[in-house]
């Protein structure tokens, strides 16, 4: 019926995830790093979740206005959680040993951090991407309303006018939208951690998000 | 400021009254259904392996969805609302309810046997309670998602906060916006807050020193 909107909701989606990877990264390092700010960093990002993402959206448009960038920060600020988390989660749960090794080896500190700490918590990082991705996609359904476009104004406008196949067609493009990203990515995630054997505890916390809220 | 509140006052703490309504009773429903489904899912592994993963297909659906169709056949009634926000709530307190059962580890089960218990007696008695953290996590998603997706009650006409959202976004109003999102945000907040507290209260003695 309208694959721009499709692509439109592909492309909010994949520019927020993006830019909540380079946000978020970088965050949940210093929350393992930096002892001092590791609660700061956690409980802001469990804040910002917990906000219903309407409201965030309506805060964020009487500073940014109406339209796509105001959807896609607010996207980022709400999908920080998983990805900030897991990187912690991921970093901290490393086996004491592996890391007195690389030590012991003769690494610095960031040398360290990048050869050897980072790829062993690489599958709980992806983890908690996935999880991002997927409530992306159904996060962004609310930027209808402050002017995102997407699916949510094909499904909207459905409502509106009571038009049953505009839903459904609005529906399952998401649906279909949400569980390829899910399966594909979990996918890639079962590889990664094939080769995990390394971690000791990585106790995968896929604090499931649901994709809907 | 002031006048703000003059004119609004009132208005505002019925939309938190209402507001508030939603959400409690469709979670409190919501769970208890969850919670009898999870535990029926549980003791029937042959059917759940075919129900869980439709249940994450059908989580994808948007509660705006919910609300949108439900209300195209039973028309702008509170019950609308009610019916789509108990829908919703339920999906995070049944898989974590199953997840909990299915993750209480087989030693315990059979300690719990081995003491004589029957298995509504292990499931009252021993499962349950060590499970309980993982299900008050999902009642918290539950919560959470719900006082979200009943800003859109005001969609069909049905007040909460959502309306305060709705008639500023439209009417390009900053200070309805904000007077519509800040309560709903607090509301979440402390609505989540509450159920971490609980969650920590109902963690098995034993367990605590377990527990992160």
């Amino acid at each position: 019926m309208n694959l721009s909107m499709v692509l439109e909701h592909l492309y909010i989606v994949l520019a927020s995830v993006l830019l909540t990877i380079l946000i978020g990264l970088p965050l949940g390092i210093l929350a393992y790093m930096k002892k001092s700010v590791r609660s700061v960093i956690l409980w802001t990002a469990d804040i910002l979740q917990t906000i219903p993402a309407l409201a965030l959206l309506g805060i964020l448009m009487v500073f940014l206005g109406a339209g796509k960038p105001t959807v896609i920060i607010g996207l980022i600020l709400y999908s920080l959680l998983p990805v900030v988390h897991n990187t912690y989660l991921g970093l901290n749960n490393i086996d004491p040993a592996v890391k007195e090794v690389a030590t012991g080896m003769g690494m610095s500190r960031w040398y360290r951090l990048i050869h050897v700490e980072i790829p062993i918590a690489f599958p709980v990082i992806f983890t908690g991407i996935r999880i991002a991705t997927v409530t992306a996609v159904g996060v962004a359904v609310f930027g209808t309303f402050v002017g995102g476009g997407g699916l949510g104004s094909i499904i909207y406008q459905g409502i509106r006018i009571e038009n049953m196949r505009m839903i459904l067609f609005g529906t399952l493009s998401l649906m279909i939208m949400a569980v390829l990203f899910d399966s594909v990515m979990a996918a890639i995630e079962k590889r990664l951690n094939r080769h995990e054997s390394t971690t000791s505890n990585t106790s995968n916390k896929s604090s499931e998000v649901e994709p809907g809220a | 400021m002031n006048d703000f509140f003059r004119l609004y006052g009132a208005k505002l703490w019925n939309a938190i009254g209402i507001h508030l309504v939603y959400v409690l009773v469709s979670v409190s429903i919501g769970f208890v259904i969850a919670l009898a489904l999870g535990i029926l899912l549980s003791r029937l592994p042959r059917i759940s392996r075919y129900v869980l993963p439709v249940i994450s297909v059908v989580q994808t659906i948007p509660g705006i969805v919910f609300i949108g169709i439900l209300f195209l056949y039973t028309g702008m009634v509170p019950a609308t609302v009610f019916i789509a926000l108990t829908i919703y709530a339920i999906f995070p307190v049944l898989k974590n309810t199953y997840t909990g059962l299915i993750g209480v580890s087989q030693e315990y089960k059979e300690a719990a046997k081995g003491c004589g218990m029957s298995s509504l007696q292990s499931l009252f008695w021993v499962e349950l309670p060590l499970a309980l953290p993982e299900i008050i996590g999902g009642l918290r998603m539950s919560t959470i998602y719900t006082v979200s997706w009943a800003v859109l009650a005001s969609m069909i006409g049905l007040g909460g906060l959502g309306d305060f959202v709705y008639i500023g976004v439209s009417t390009n109003n900053n200070t309805l916006i904000i007077a519509g999102a800040i309560p709903a945000a607090i509301l979440a907040v402390g609505l989540g807050l509450i159920i971490d507290w609980i969650q920590k209260k109902v963690v098995p003695k034993g367990l605590r020193r377990e527990i992160r």
